[in-house]
């Protein structure tokens, strides 16, 4: 095998994988947060927490109901959305009249006070979650080993952040989302029920957060302090996306990851700091991120 | 269906015939008190304009019938129905038709997508060819970007994508404002052939020339109320007064 600038192929694309399946999680965590805030105009620091929980209520399911991975893969995305709608309903929608300020305090609160009480009660100590049977082992593929388990995980990813860019961008209901995104208020002087669709894409935003919460956990453990370690690099790559953009947040989310991985080959001790680096200048050169729109 | 509604209040009110019947409308943006006990009738199938200068109130008392408003007190009825106290996604269910001063197309959405959007309320609206024959500038643009439309094609998507929707009632706040003649021309042609399928229109309108040609009466607007009533038939001897009234 060849090295590619010194470096060993399977270190390479090892590292390259880490990063895709990085990646993968940034880009569903980041579509949800884009999708939220282009409806609400909240950015959601609750996504961590949800996510996190996203992994506990398959943890719990499978510990407590004995209900296995792909239960887990249904429900809990399902509890995950009961949860978003309840905090939407009770508590987010008194605040769209306000400074845009109050939602992301609101969300940072609940964020705290969730990854509190999980902390409470399991400690910050990761909780193991097997893989499942269905995807244990791996491919050789040559040049690299692959995983089965993180093969799924980049795949699945890849299909629900391109079914939801399609669903938003190519479908009726997605054309009165971009549309109720705009403007609001014509919207509901067409007849459609507006605040009802806010509740449903808040809902269905943290689902996705608490997707990427099941997928995660059988690749890293399940702890109360998963989402806040990930969170900070997705806000990022939301920024570094545009705010609001849905392909900007999967393509700069799955772009990222790779990128992070890549450095981690060249030179590692930039690997946690590269992500930024790069925000700072996409900021300086195009301060509505890569995809977003000027307003 | 809503004939038999508007029989039935018809025979409530005496002889008047009124599809749209607002009486003491007051109107509030927060703490601003914008209108002032607004009263008008507005009976099917008639164009009837507000007039007004600027902040009289008239985009005020439109946005007060689809619920666009902080808080409103009196009585708007549509067809016999309160308008007061319903839900705002429902008023437009009714069968009553919003083309805002601002056009309101949506820059995310194609033109195809801005004239599907309004979801059809009634049966008995007019189909998509129907629409390009009335406004054949936006045959073949489909799927352009709604915002790259030039102004006079923007305002007729706006209206063009409310007259599928089977409303009957059509609110047109300013659809001539920032046009050419020749377009203005264009959207008088059409708001005629509107009139003589049968839909009932209010029409705010600053260029008064064009009201002229079109509606059957004008409501004069002052400081958040109506403070006179002309028929077109009558304008001719009203000039002066109108005169006064619009500050022109």
């Amino acid at each position: 095998m060849f090295d590619v600038l010194g470096v060993p192929p399977q270190v390479l694309f090892g590292q390259l994988l880490l990063g895709l399946i990085n990646g993968s999680f940034y880009a569903l965590l980041s579509l949800g947060l884009a999708v939220i805030f282009g409806m609400l105009n909240v950015i959601n620091f609750a996504h961590g927490a949800l996510y996190m929980i996203g992994a506990f209520v398959a943890w719990l399911l499978l510990n407590k109901l004995g209900l296995g991975y792909w239960w887990a893969l249904g429900l809990s995305p399902l509890v995950v959305a009961v949860v978003g709608v309840l905090l939407e309903k009770t508590m987010l929608s008194r605040l769209y009249k306000l400074d845009h300020l109050y939602g992301l305090l609101l969300t940072f609160g609940l964020a705290l006070i969730f990854e509190g009480a999980f902390r409470h009660f399991y400690g910050v100590s990761g909780q193991p979650y097997p893989i499942p049977d269905l995807l244990k082992g791996g491919q050789n593929l040559g040049f690299m080993f692959l995983p089965n388990y993180r093969g799924w995980v980049v795949v699945a990813s890849l299909i629900v952040c391109f079914g939801t860019w399609f669903a938003i961008e190519r479908t009726r209901l997605g054309a009165y989302l971009r549309a109720a995104t705009e403007n609001p208020v014509l919207v509901q002087a067409f007849g459609i029920n507006v605040p009802v669709m806010i509740t449903a894409t808040y809902g269905f935003g943290v689902a996705l957060a608490g997707l990427a919460g099941v997928l995660a956990a059988p690749i890293y453990q399940v702890s109360p302090l998963m989402g806040t370690n990930l969170i900070i690099v997705v806000f990022a790559v939301v920024v570094i996306g545009g705010m609001g953009s849905i392909l900007g947040a999967i393509v700069t989310g799955l772009g990222l990851g790779l990128l992070e991985g890549l450095t981690k080959v060249f030179y590692p001790e930039a690997s946690n700091i590269v992500v930024f680096v790069v925000m700072a200048i996409v900021l300086l050169i195009k301060p509505a991120g890569l995809f977003g729109r000027e307003r | 269906m809503p004939d038999a509604v508007m029989t039935k209040t018809n025979a409530a009110q005496g002889a008047g015939s009124a599809m749209l019947e607002v009486r003491d409308l007051h109107g509030f943006y927060g703490e601003s008190h914008v209108l002032h006990g607004v009263s008008l009738d507005v009976r099917q199938g008639e164009v009837v304009t507000l007039l007004g200068r600027n902040g009289a109130g008239k985009t005020s008392t439109m946005r007060a019938i689809m619920g666009i408003m902080g808080k409103r007190t009196g009585s708007i009825r549509f067809q016999g129905q309160q308008l007061i106290g319903m839900a705002q996604h429902k008023i437009p269910r009714l069968g009553i038709g919003y083309v805002p001063e601002e056009r309101g197309i949506f820059s995310s959405l194609s033109v195809d997508e801005n004239l599907t959007l309004p979801p059809v309320v009634k049966p008995g609206g007019m189909t998509v060819p129907q629409i390009y024959e009335l406004f054949p500038n936006l045959q073949g643009r489909g799927s352009t970007q709604g915002t790259r439309l030039s102004g006079g094609e923007q305002q007729m998507l706006a209206i063009g994508r409310i007259l599928r929707t089977g409303a009957n009632l059509i609110l047109l706040d300013e659809p001539t404002e920032g046009l050419a003649p020749v377009i203005i021309e264009q959207i008088g042609v059409a708001v005629r052939a509107l009139k003589a399928r049968g839909f009932t229109i209010v029409l705010v309108e600053q260029n008064f020339r064009f009201a002229a040609t079109i509606a059957d009466r004008h409501y004069v607007m002052e400081e958040g109320h109506v403070v006179d009533m002309i028929p077109n038939d009558q304008l001719a001897q009203n000039m002066d007064k109108l005169h006064t009234y619009l500050g022109v």
